[in-house]
């Protein structure tokens, strides 16, 4: 009798809490289909009187929302891939290889998560101008290739294999290269898995060093360009409502299809990173 | 075939004698003799250097990268924060002025106290997602995965998007918050460009975006706590509320100075809602600036990157701080299995 009572009071905590999370997503949805007039109506009016459309065709009308999407989509792949590349050779060689300097050098990668990154953007911003990539989609991407969070993750993965595997394979005439593509890589898919989901998260809605770098619309990303569509229409909030919702689709939806990997990721990032 | 192996190159033969020399055995071919000594030690050695630059082939691209873009910056941000720039780029050594500048600065005064708020008021979403874990992580609860993943739609939404729509909700007139107030009868305020409610606005949609981060984190800590503890508890008489302070908050302390300490650091760094929420002309943005608007205004619109610089580098100082002190007092409060 009492559990009961516990578990209707548990779930209506819990239906308020998702209330509260989803109401403002399902708010943008339904603005999206009002006109202005509707929309600004007071008192408010929930379902539209009728669907428009429109607002999803204006979005395309007042900024490139094709090109932007195009930059988001190359801008997460780039660094996605680059990432899991990169970060897992670096981990291999910090877990499984010894060389004079190692912990000199991994000491340094560390400091590096001590430090805000928008302390680096002045700089960073001077050497692609050195470099002529300014208002590139290069740009977009080229800092966020490395990174070194996810050569710690994949460490951590990585110094936990058991070093038996490693022997017999050099026993099979096995080089570094083979057994970091071989036998490292496909026991570390969790950690790739998760370092793969949450670079894309971070560098689709990364905000602050594509507004620096990038300030031509064509080549801009979804966030940026989102930013510049609320500076241009402050108030067409169906228009904005349309964009923002679109720019957001691609992400939800990654997040639904993975969304278990996605919470173990991130469970996991708290407890070994 | 020594002569032909000792070549930079690691050739395929010669890798697996090497294989099986650092192996310690005879390796699988076991025809071979026991190798003398000076051998031995000549193999290794050769091993050594192959594996140093086996590691630098792995390395190069991240040191590279990581050097180019986020070491050697570091030093670069020192460096200019003791220049001056002059409005076409060219920049002077001027020492310690504008740390001098700084200290007299009321725009960074109001700039540090808002981005405290911001850190404080983010701190009040770790009780509620504690809430929310504990809740959730019982045991034969349904619809874990649906609420948990609802929770945690925000935290994954563009935070442009996510101050877009709440711009709209936060509406004077029209917006839905005023709306339902007016049903209970009170007079909502025009949250974002009230100089009084600007800040717990914004900090109230970074609080919403980000407790289903730490309600995750919060629920796999619960998980990881065994059953059998919470049995034992119950036979020595422990209720539900002696049970969550006796078991449940020692042993979840990692995780909850985990998320408290990411939770500084992030919200030290409000930029995004600040940007988008409260905009450009907005009447109440001097209430609500974080530091990394200031930095942002200040290297990027004003180009004033000396004085921005200096900013970024006062923020680092206190990111240190507070990171610091909270791992002092972790002796005090955090208890490791």
């Amino acid at each position: 009798m009492r559990s009961r009572r516990g578990s209707i009071g548990a779930h209506t905590f819990l239906i308020a809490a998702s209330i509260a999370m989803a109401g403002p997503f399902l708010w943008e949805l339904l603005t999206s289909f009002k006109t202005l007039t509707e929309a600004t109506r007071v008192p408010p009016t929930w379902l539209p009187p009728q669907w428009h459309g429109s607002n999803y065709r204006s979005v395309f009308d007042t900024v490139p929302f094709g090109d932007m999407l195009v930059n988001s989509v190359l801008n997460t792949l780039a660094r996605t891939a680059a990432q899991l590349l990169f970060c897992s050779m670096a981990a291999y060689a910090f877990a499984r290889l010894r060389f004079p300097g190692r912990s000199l050098l991994f000491g340094l990668f560390l400091s590096i998560l001590l430090v805000p990154s928008q302390l680096l953007v002045i700089p960073q911003y001077q050497i692609v101008q050195s470099l002529h990539l300014l208002n590139s989609r290069t740009a977009l991407f080229l800092p966020g290739m490395f990174s070194a969070f996810g050569t710690f993750l994949l460490r951590q993965f990585f110094l936990a294999m058991p070093a038996e595997l490693e022997e017999a394979a050099r026993l099979d005439g096995a080089g570094p290269l083979r057994i970091y593509w071989s036998v490292m890589l496909p026991l570390a898919r969790p950690g790739l898995i998760a370092l793969g989901i949450l670079t894309m998260i971070w560098s689709w809605n990364d905000l602050l060093w594509p507004l620096v770098v990038n300030t031509d619309p064509h080549k801009m990303p979804l966030s940026a360009g989102l930013a510049s569509l609320q500076g241009q229409f402050m108030t067409d909030y169906p228009v904005l409502m349309a964009g923002a919702l679109m720019a957001t689709v691609p992400v939800i939806v990654v997040f639904v299809v993975l969304q278990r990997r996605v919470i173990e990721g991130i469970a996991l990032t708290g407890t070994k990173g | 075939m020594t002569t032909a192996g000792a070549g930079a190159r690691p050739l395929a033969p010669a890798a697996s004698a090497l294989g099986g020399g650092s192996g310690g055995g005879g390796g699988s071919s076991g025809a071979t003799g026991t190798p003398s000594a000076r051998e031995t030690r000549r193999r290794r050695r050769r091993h050594r250097s192959t594996e140093a630059a086996w590691a630098a082939f792995f390395l190069a691209p991240t040191a590279l990268g990581l050097g180019v873009f986020y070491l050697w910056p570091v030093l670069q941000t020192f460096y200019y924060s003791f220049t001056t720039w002059g409005p076409f780029g060219g920049h002077t050594f001027t020492g310690l002025a504008n740390y001098r500048a700084l200290l007299h600065d009321p725009d960074l005064r109001s700039a540090f106290v808002n981005t405290l708020w911001y850190c404080l008021l983010g701190l009040a979403g770790i009780p509620i997602a504690l809430v929310l874990a504990a809740v959730l992580a019982r045991p034969g609860r349904r619809g874990v995965g649906f609420y948990r993943a609802l929770l945690f739609l925000p935290v994954v939404t563009m935070p442009v998007a996510v101050a877009i729509v709440w711009r709209w909700l936060y509406a004077g007139d029209y917006g839905l918050i005023n709306t339902l107030l007016g049903k209970i009868g009170i007079h909502g305020p025009y949250w974002i460009s009230d100089q009084h409610t600007a800040l717990i606005a914004v900090a109230v949609v970074g609080l919403w975006s980000g407790v289903g981060y730490t309600m995750v984190i919060l629920m796999a800590g619960l998980e990881s706590i065994p059953r059998q503890y919470y049995e034992a508890a119950q036979i020595d008489g422990a209720g539900p509320v002696r049970q969550f302070f006796a078991l449940t908050l020692p042993l979840l302390s990692p995780s909850l100075f985990f998320v408290t300490v990411l939770s500084v650091i992030g919200t030290l760094q409000t930029f995004d809602l600040v940007y988008v929420l409260i905009g450009q002309t907005n009447p109440a943005l001097p209430q609500t600036r974080s530091v990394v608007y200031l930095f942002y205004q200040d290297a990027f619109v004003d180009n004033n990157r000396g004085y921005a610089a200096a900013i970024a580098f006062v923020l680092l100082l206190v990111t240190v701080a507070l990171t610091g002190f909270q791992f002092r007092l972790q002796k005090r409060w955090v208890h490791y299995a």
